[in-house]
C-alpha cells in the first residue's frame, strides 16, 4: 500500500520536540541550555552510562523549552524533551566523516556510532555501539542483518534498501570490520524482490563474497530476532540468552544505513524512514522525517486523514501502540504509523477462554499461552515465570488466532510490567536495608565512642583529683610552715615589743618598799 | 549368648549413629535463625513502624517467633502479606483493620524556604535520605527516601509534605485488562 510511490523527505516542521529518552538503557545528560542555538547534527545529551545513547539537534535552531511533553509511550505519559525553533537554515556543525574507517580500532569505531546516537532502528531502540561489543568471550561468526520487515503493512525497511542499497551494503561492511565477524546474511521476505534485487546489484559493484543476501518466506513475525535466527540457521538462542551466545548478531538494515552515514559522513541520527499507512491515511507512503517531528504534522504531509479514520496506531497492527493524540513526536523506534477505519478489536466481545489450545499452535516462541493468560490474569508472577514469560516476544498471534478474542498480549505486558515493578522494588528494599543497617552500625560506632570518651574523661578527672589531693598533702606542708613562720615572727615581734620599762630595775630597798606601798594603796583604792 | 550379642550390635549401631549425628550438629551447624532473614527479605524496608515495631527486622523477628500477625505492614501491603503467608506456609490473613490502606508508593519533600535547620528530621530518618546541618538548609534525598514518614512528627515547623512518587513511562505498569468471566447471558 505505502510502496507505490519513493521515499519523500517531509519538509522542515517549525518546531522539534525531541524526547531525551528514546532508547533502553539510562537517561542521557543535557549539554544545552534554553535560549541556546543549536545546529543540525550538534549533541544535545551525552551518554553518561554504558547503555545509553545521545540526541543530536535534528536541524539548527534556538533552545526554546527543555520540559516535559506527552510522550509517544502507549501509557500517554510525559517525559522530558529538548524543544528547538528551527530557524530555516539547515546549517551543519561541524562534522568528522572517517575517510578510511579500516584504520581504525573497533573500539574507536564503536565509540563513533554511539556518540552518532545510533539505535536499533527495528523498533527496539538498543543502542548499537553496545550490541557491537560482544566482548572476547564470545566470537561473533555471523552477522544477521534483519530486512524482513517486523510486521504487515510496514515497508519502510523495503523502501530503504530498494533506494539505499549501497548504504545498506556499506553499512553492512562496516559492522562486519566491527566486529570481526566471518559473514553476514541479509535476510530478506520473498515478497520484496525489487529491493533483493537493488540488493544484489549494490554487490555486485562491491564484490563482497562475505554478504549473501537470502530469500525467507514472508510469515509473520519472522522479522523477530530469535525467529529469524531460527529460519536462518536453524540455532535456537537459549531461552536465557542472546543471540551472541550463540556467535550471531542481528541488525535492522535501517541501523546499517544508519552507521554508514555516521562513519562516512559523520552524521549522527537525526532522522529516519517511517511508513506512514492504514485505510485512515490518504496518501500512504514512506517519509523521511526529522527525529521530534510531530505526528500530527507527517500525517498533514500524507494528505491528512481519510473521513472515517478511528485511530493512530505507532508501530504495526499487531504489536503497535494505540495513541490518543497525534502531537507527539517521532522518535528512533517509530517505524510505523498506522491509521485505522476501525477501532481494534471493535465489536469483539472478550468471552471465556475454551481451551481450544489454538494459541499454543500459533505460538513462534513455543510458549503455553493459555498457561500464561491463567497465571498472569490470577497474579500468579511466580508460575508465569516458570511458563517463561520473559521468551513471549509479544508479537500478538496468540490474541490473533483467539476465538474469544481474549486480549492476551495485554495479560503477558501486565504480568512483566508488575514483575519489573516488584523486581525495582526488591532492589529498592534491599537498598534501604543495606542504609537502615550502616545507619544503625554508625550509630552504634557513635554511642560507643561517646562512652569510650565519656570514660576516658571521667578517668582523666578521677586521676587528676587523686593527684590533686596527693599533692595538697604534699603541698599544704611548706605553706603551713610558712604561716607558723610568720606567726611565729609575730610572736617574736609581739614577743620583743612588749619591753618591760626598765625604770624599776636597780631599786633600792627603800625606794622598792615605796613602790609597794603605793601598789598596796592602788589595790586599795580599786577595791573601794 | 544371643541375647549378649543383640545388645553389643544395637550399642554399636547405637554409638555410630550417635557419632554421625554428633558430627552433622557440629558440620551443618546455623548461626542465627534464617528464617528471620527471609522474612526480612520480604518486608518492604521502609522502617517505618507503621507495624507497631520498630523497623521492619524487629517485626520480622516478631513474625518468626509467633508474638505478631502477618498481616500489619502497610507499606507491604497484601502482596507483601501474601508472600509472608507462601513463605510460613499459614493461611493468608486480610490486612488488619488499621493497616488496610492500600499503598501508595510515597515520599517527602522539604520545604526549603520554611526549613529552620533544626536536624531534627536528620536524626529521625532511618536511611540517611535527609542531607542538612544544623542551621543550614535541608533537603530529602528523593532516590533513598522510603516513605516512611518518620520525618514528620519531629519537624516543629510542618515543612515536610508527602508527594506520591511520579510514574515514568519507564516505571509504568499495564493495567490488567478486564476479565469475562461469564459467557454474556449467561
Amino acid at each position: 500500500m505505502s510502496t507505490a510511490s519513493p521515499i519523500r523527505r517531509a519538509s522542515l516542521p517549525e518546531q522539534l520536540i525531541i524526547p531525551l529518552h528514546q532508547h533502553i538503557g539510562e537517561n542521557s545528560e543535557i549539554l544545552v541550555t534554553k535560549g541556546e542555538r543549536v545546529l543540525k547534527g550538534q549533541p544535545l545529551t551525552v551518554a553518561k552510562a554504558y547503555v545509553s545513547a545521545p540526541i543530536h539537534a535534528p536541524s539548527s535552531g534556538i533552545v526554546t523549552d527543555i520540559a516535559e511533553y506527552p510522550a509517544p509511550h502507549p501509557s500517554g505519559l510525559s517525559t522530558l524533551c529538548i524543544v528547538i525553533k528551527t530557524d530555516g537554515e539547515n546549517e551543519w556543525a561541524d562534522l568528522e566523516p572517517v575517510s578510511n574507517y579500516r584504520d581504525l580500532s573497533t573500539a574507536e569505531l564503536r565509540n563513533i556510532i554511539r556518540h552518532a546516537g545510533i539505535v536499533g532502528l527495528g523498533g527496539a531502540a538498543f543502542p548499537t555501539a553496545v550490541k557491537l561489543n560482544p566482548g572476547p568471550d564470545h566470537p561473533i561468526d555471523t552477522v544477521i542483518i534483519n530486512a524482513a520487515e517486523c510486521e504487515p503493512y510496514i515497508s519502510c525497511d523495503d523502501m530503504l534498501m530498494r533506494e539505499r542499497a549501497d548504504e545498506v551494503i556499506s553499512g553492512i561492511e562496516i559492522i562486519l570490520h566491527t566486529l570481526g565477524a566471518k559473514k553476514a546474511l541479509i535476510a530478506i521476505e520473498n515478497n520484496k524482490p525489487e529491493a533483493a534485487e537493488a540488493l544484489q546489484k549494490s554487490l555486485g559493484r562491491t564484490a563482497n563474497e562475505n554478504i549473501h543476501v537470502v530469500a525467507i518466506p514472508t510469515i509473520y513475525p519472522t522479522g523477530g530476532e530469535k525467529q529469524l535466527i531460527k529460519v536462518l540457521t536453524n540455532k535456537e538462542v537459549p531461552s536465557d540468552g542472546l543471540p551472541i551466545d550463540i556467535g550471531i548478531v542481528v541488525q535492522n538494515v535501517g541501523t546499517t544505513a544508519a552507521i554508514h552515514r555516521a562513519i562516512h559522513f559523520g552524521e549522527p541520527l537525526i532522522s529516519r524512514i517511517i511508513t506512514v499507512t492504514g485505510n485512515g491515511i490518504k496518501q500512504p507512503q514512506n517519509m523521511d522525517v526529522l527525529i521530534g517531528t510531530s505526528m500530527a504534522e507527517v500525517i498533514q504531509q500524507c494528505g491528512g486523514y481519510t473521513e472515517n479514520a478511528k485511530q493512530l496506531i505507532m508501530g504495526g497492527p499487531m504489536m503497535g501502540f494505540s495513541m490518543h493524540t497525534d502531537h507527539l513526536p517521532i522518535i528512533k523506534g517509530c517505524n510505523c504509523l498506522l491509521v485505522e477505519t476501525t477501532e481494534q478489536r471493535q465489536g469483539m466481545q472478550t468471552m471465556p477462554c475454551i481451551r481450544c489450545g489454538e494459541c499454543t499452535r500459533v505460538c513462534p516462541a513455543n510458549l503455553l499461552p493459555q498457561q500464561l493468560y491463567w497465571h498472569a490474569s490470577s497474579r500468579n508472577f511466580d508460575q508465569v515465570q516458570d511458563y517463561h514469560l520473559f521468551d513471549c516476544i509479544e508479537c500478538g498471534c496468540c490474541a490473533h488466532v483467539c476465538p474469544s478474542h481474549i486480549p492476551l498480549v495485554q495479560y503477558y505486558r501486565f504480568a512483566k510490567t508488575e514483575i519489573w515493578n516488584q523486581e525495582r522494588d526488591r532492589k529498592k528494599s534491599d537498598h534501604a536495608r543495606v542504609r537502615h543497617d550502616f545507619r544503625q552500625a554508625r550509630l552504634d560506632r557513635e554511642k560507643r565512642e561517646r562512652d569510650e570518651r565519656l570514660r576516658k574523661k571521667k578517668e582523666m578527672l578521677e586521676k587528676k583529683k587523686q593527684e590533686e589531693s596527693q599533692a595538697s598533702t604534699a603541698e599544704i606542708d611548706p605553706k603551713k610552715a610558712a604561716i607558723n613562720a610568720a606567726l611565729e615572727r609575730v610572736k617574736m615581734k609581739k614577743a620583743s615589743t612588749t619591753v618591760t620599762p626598765k625604770n624599776t630595775n636597780n631599786l633600792t630597798e627603800e625606794q622598792q618598799k615605796k613602790i609597794d606601798e603605793v601598789d598596796k594603796q592602788r589595790q586599795a583604792s580599786k577595791t573601794k | 549368648m544371643s541375647i549378649l550379642s543383640a545388645i553389643i550390635t544395637l550399642s554399636l549401631i547405637a554409638g555410630l549413629f550417635g557419632l554421625i549425628l554428633g558430627y552433622a550438629s557440629i558440620k551443618f551447624h546455623v548461626e542465627g535463625d534464617p528464617v528471620v532473614d527471609k522474612i526480612d527479605a520480604i518486608l518492604p524496608q521502609t522502617q517505618c513502624g507503621q507495624c507497631s515495631f520498630p523497623g521492619c527486622r524487629p517485626y520480622a523477628e516478631a513474625i518468626a517467633s509467633g508474638e505478631a500477625p502477618i498481616n500489619q505492614c502497610p507499606p507491604g501491603g497484601e502482596a507483601t502479606m501474601l508472600a509472608l503467608a507462601d513463605l510460613l506456609g499459614v493461611e493468608p490473613i486480610a490486612l488488619s483493620e488499621e493497616h488496610a490502606d492500600e499503598p501508595v508508593k510515597t515520599v517527602v519533600t522539604i520545604d526549603e524556604t520554611t526549613c529552620i535547620g533544626c536536624t531534627l528530621c536528620i536524626q529521625a530518618c532511618p536511611v540517611d535520605a535527609i542531607l542538612g546541618a544544623a542551621k543550614q538548609m535541608h533537603t530529602i534525598i528523593e532516590s533513598e527516601c522510603t516513605g516512611c514518614n518518620l520525618c514528620i512528627p519531629p519537624c516543629p515547623v510542618d515543612c515536610i509534605a508527602i508527594v506520591p512518587v511520579k510514574i515514568e513511562p519507564d516505571t509504568w505498569r499495564w493495567p490488567l485488562p478486564e476479565q469475562a468471566h461469564t459467557a454474556p447471558g449467561a
